[in-house]
C-alpha cells in the first residue's frame, strides 16, 4: 500500500477538498489501484529522455526558429482590451453566489 | 422532413432550395427530442429561442435568393462544456448548475456564422472526464441503438443526439477519446483534429495540453464540412495553431489508391474482443482492395499510454479545477464560516466522485516527493509514444486500428472500478498524447446489433488524408 489514509488527508488539503469518512477509505483504495497500475512505467529507462509538456512546439510551428520566438504569431499588444472588450462589472458579477454590486462576497477570511 | 440519415448538405439544399424552412427543421428536431429524448437523455438544455431567431435569420437569407452558409439552417448540438452566452452551461457538472455564460466558446460561433441552428447543449461526463457518460451530475445517457447500454464518453450527449437524429451533427470534445469512443459505440462519425486545429477559447479546461474540440456527424463528408468551418487560428486561443486549413471537403475524392496504411500490432493485442478485431480486419481488407497498401508498423509504447495518460491528464486536471472555489460563479456550499471551510465544502458538494478522484491523484503526482517519480516520468513517457508515432509515419500516410476494444458496454457494468472504464480509452489515448488527429467511423455490427468502430490516425495537420481515407470506406459501405 502506497497511500495512507494521513496521504489521503494531506493530498486533500493540498486540493481543498473536504473529504467525508468513507470518501478517504474509498479513495484510499481507488489511488492505491491506479498508483500500482502505473508503475509499470518504471518498466522504461527514461534517463536520455526529454519531457514533452505540450505538443505545440513540435510541430505547425516555424522550425528554423527556437523557443518563444516560434510563437510570434501569437504575440498581441499588451493594450486594454487588445482583442476584445472586457466584461462589464455587472456580467462579471452575475455568475457570483454573493455580490454587493461592486465586490464579491466571501465569509470571513481572519478570524478574531 | 425525414430526419433519419439528413446530412448536412440536405438540410442545408432543403432550406436553400425552399423546400422547407430552418424554422421548420429547428421545429421538426425539437419534436424528435421531446419525443426521444426522455428515454435518451442526450441533452441537458434547450435554447429554443437562440435556435428560431438564427433560424429565421438564415429563412431571409433564403427567401431573398442568397446563397446560404455551409450550415445553413443546420440544427446542431453542442457539449455542454463549451461556453454558449446566456444559455446554461454546466460541463455536466453539480457545480456550475446555475452558471450562464457571459460569452460564446470560438467553435460555437463560428458555427453559428456558417449558418448552424443550435439547438442545445448536450450531456456529458462530468468535466470531460469519463469513457461512459454515467459520470454526468445529472443523468446518465442511454446508448440509442440499445437503451441497457452506455454511448460512450465523455461526448456521449453528443454521439446519442446524432445518433438518434436529434441534431444533425454536434460538437463534442476529446482528451482521452471522447469523441471517438462515443461515436464508435453510438454508430456515428467521430473526428478529433490536430491539438491546435480548432480554437479551445470558450472550452471549459480538463486538461489542456490534451483537450480538443471536433465534430460528431452521420457522414464524413459532414465532418469535412465542420472541420473546415471551425477549425483556424484564434488570437483569443494562443494554443491555436498558425497553419493554413485545407479544403477537407473538396480533397474528399481524390483516390485512396497507392496511399500506405499502418496497421499496429499492439492495437491487436489481449483484451480486444473477437468481433470487433473481425469487423476491423474486414474493413482494413476493404481498404487494401480500394488499393491501399497496407504496411505493418511498430508503435512499442503503446502498452504505456494509458499510466501516461492519467497521471498527465489529472495533473492539470488539479490545476485547472482550482478554479471552482465557489467565489465569482458556479456552487457555494451554504452555511459555512470561514473561508477555508467554503473552499473545501464547496469543492466536496460540487464536485463528483471520479472528479474528486482525479483532482486527488493528479494532486499527488504534483505534490512534493512524488513530482519526478509520477509527473515527470509520465511526460517522458509521452515523448517516447509521440516519436512511436514519429517514426511510424516516416513509412505510412495513415494507422488503421479499432476504436475501443468492445462495443458498447452496460449500464453499470464498469461504474465501480475505476480502472477497468480507463482502459475503454486503451486506443484512443495515446492520439491525445501525440496531439495527432484521429477519426472514428463505423465499420459493423456485432451479432447483438451494437456497432463497431474503425479509427484512423493522421499525421500532425493531415486532417485531409484521414477524412479521404474514411471517406474511401464510407462509400464502399453504402447498401450493403
Amino acid at each position: 500500500m502506497k497511500v495512507k489514509e494521513k496521504d489521503v488527508a494531506y493530498v486533500a488539503d493540498l486540493a481543498n477538498l473536504e473529504l467525508t469518512g468513507e470518501e478517504r477509505t474509498g479513495m484510499v483504495r481507488d489511488l492505491n489501484s491506479i498508483l500500482d497500475y502505473v508503475e509499470r512505467l518504471n518498466e522504461l529507462d527514461t534517463s536520455n529522455v526529454e519531457p514533452m509538456a505540450q505538443v505545440s512546439d513540435r510541430y505547425g510551428v516555424d522550425e528554423s526558429k527556437q523557443g518563444s520566438d516560434r510563437f510570434v504569431y501569437a504575440y498581441r499588444e499588451d493594450v486594454l482590451e487588445g482583442l476584445r472588450k472586457s466584461l462589464s462589472q455587472e456580467a462579471a458579477l452575475e455568475n457570483a453566489p454573493d455580490a454587493d454590486g461592486t465586490f464579491f462576497r466571501v465569509p470571513k477570511v481572519i478570524e478574531r | 422532413m425525414n430526419l433519419a440519415s439528413l446530412t448536412i448538405d440536405m438540410a442545408r439544399s432543403a432550406v436553400q432550395e425552399r423546400k422547407t424552412t430552418a424554422l421548420a427543421l429547428a421545429e421538426e428536431h425539437y419534436a424528435r427530442i421531446q419525443h426521444e429524448d426522455e428515454k435518451i437523455g442526450a441533452f441537458l438544455t434547450l435554447c429554443k429561442e437562440r435556435a428560431l431567431e438564427q433560424a429565421d435569420r438564415v429563412d431571409r437569407m433564403a427567401a431573398e435568393g442568397k446563397t446560404l452558409p455551409p450550415l445553413g439552417g443546420v440544427p446542431v448540438a453542442i457539449k455542454d462544456v463549451m461556453s454558449t452566452r446566456g444559455v446554461r452551461t454546466t460541463a455536466g457538472s453539480k457545480s456550475l448548475e446555475h452558471y450562464i455564460p457571459p460569452y460564446d466558446c470560438t467553435a460555437v460561433t463560428r458555427l453559428e456564422a456558417a449558418g448552424a441552428v443550435v439547438l442545445g447543449k448536450t450531456n456529458c461526463d462530468e468535466f470531460a472526464m469519463g469513457s461512459s457518460n454515467e459520470n454526468s451530475a445529472y443523468r446518465p445517457v442511454h446508448n440509442p441503438r440499445d437503451l441497457t447500454r452506455v454511448p460512450g464518453g465523455s461526448s456521449g450527449g453528443s454521439a446519442a443526439a446524432v445518433a438518434a437524429d436529434m441534431a444533425v451533427m454536434a460538437l463534442g470534445s476529446d482528451t482521452g477519446g471522447s469523441i471517438r469512443q462515443p461515436a464508435s459505440f453510438c454508430g456515428v462519425v467521430g473526428l478529433m483534429p490536430t491539438y491546435g486545429r480548432v480554437s479551445r477559447y470558450g472550452l471549459i479546461a480538463f486538461a489542456s495540453s490534451l483537450d480538443h474540440i471536433g465534430p460528431l456527424t452521420k457522414t464524413v463528408k459532414d465532418a469535412a464540412t465542420v472541420l473546415r468551418t471551425i477549425a483556424g487560428r484564434d488570437p483569443m486561443d494562443s494554443t491555436s495553431a498558425d497553419v493554413p486549413v485545407s479544403d477537407y471537403v473538396s480533397e474528399l475524392d481524390k483516390p485512396v489508391r497507392g496511399l500506405k496504411l499502418g496497421v499496429a500490432k499492439e492495437y491487436f493485442g489481449e483484451g480486444l474482443d473477437d468481433e470487433v478485431r473481425q469487423a476491423v480486419e474486414s474493413a482494413i481488407d476493404t481498404l487494401r482492395r480500394a488499393g491501399c497498401e497496407i504496411v505493418p508498423v511498430s508503435l512499442p509504447h503503446t502498452p504505456y499510454a494509458i499510466p501516461t495518460y492519467y497521471l498527465i491528464a489529472t495533473a492539470e486536471a488539479s490545476a485547472n479545477l482550482a478554479r471552482y472555489d465557489g467565489v465569482r460563479y458556479g456552487y457555494r456550499a451554504p452555511g459555512v464560516k470561514t473561508l477555508s471551510e467554503m473552499y473545501r465544502r464547496t469543492r466536496d458538494q460540487g464536485f463528483g466522485a471520479e472528479v474528486k478522484r482525479r483532482i486527488m491523484l493528479g494532486t499527488y503526482a504534483l505534490s512534493a516527493g512524488y513530482y519526478d517519480a509520477y509527473y515527470l516520468k509520465a511526460q517522458k513517457v509521452r515523448t517516447l509514444l509521440a516519436r512511436d508515432f514519429e517514426e511510424a509515419f516516416r513509412n505510412v500516410d495513415a494507422i488503421v486500428t479499432p476504436t475501443s476494444p468492445t462495443a458498447a458496454f452496460r449500464l453499470g457494468e464498469k461504474s465501480d472500478d475505476p480502472l477497468s472504464m480507463y482502459l475503454a480509452d486503451i486506443y484512443t489515448v495515446t492520439a491525445d498524447l501525440a496531439g495527432i488527429p484521429g477519426i472514428s467511423i463505423p465499420c459493423g455490427v456485432t451479432k447483438e446489433n451494437l456497432p463497431i468502430g474503425l479509427q484512423i490516425l493522421g499525421k500532425h495537420f493531415d486532417e485531409a488524408t484521414i477524412l479521404r481515407v474514411a471517406h474511401a470506406y464510407e462509400q464502399t459501405q453504402i447498401g450493403s
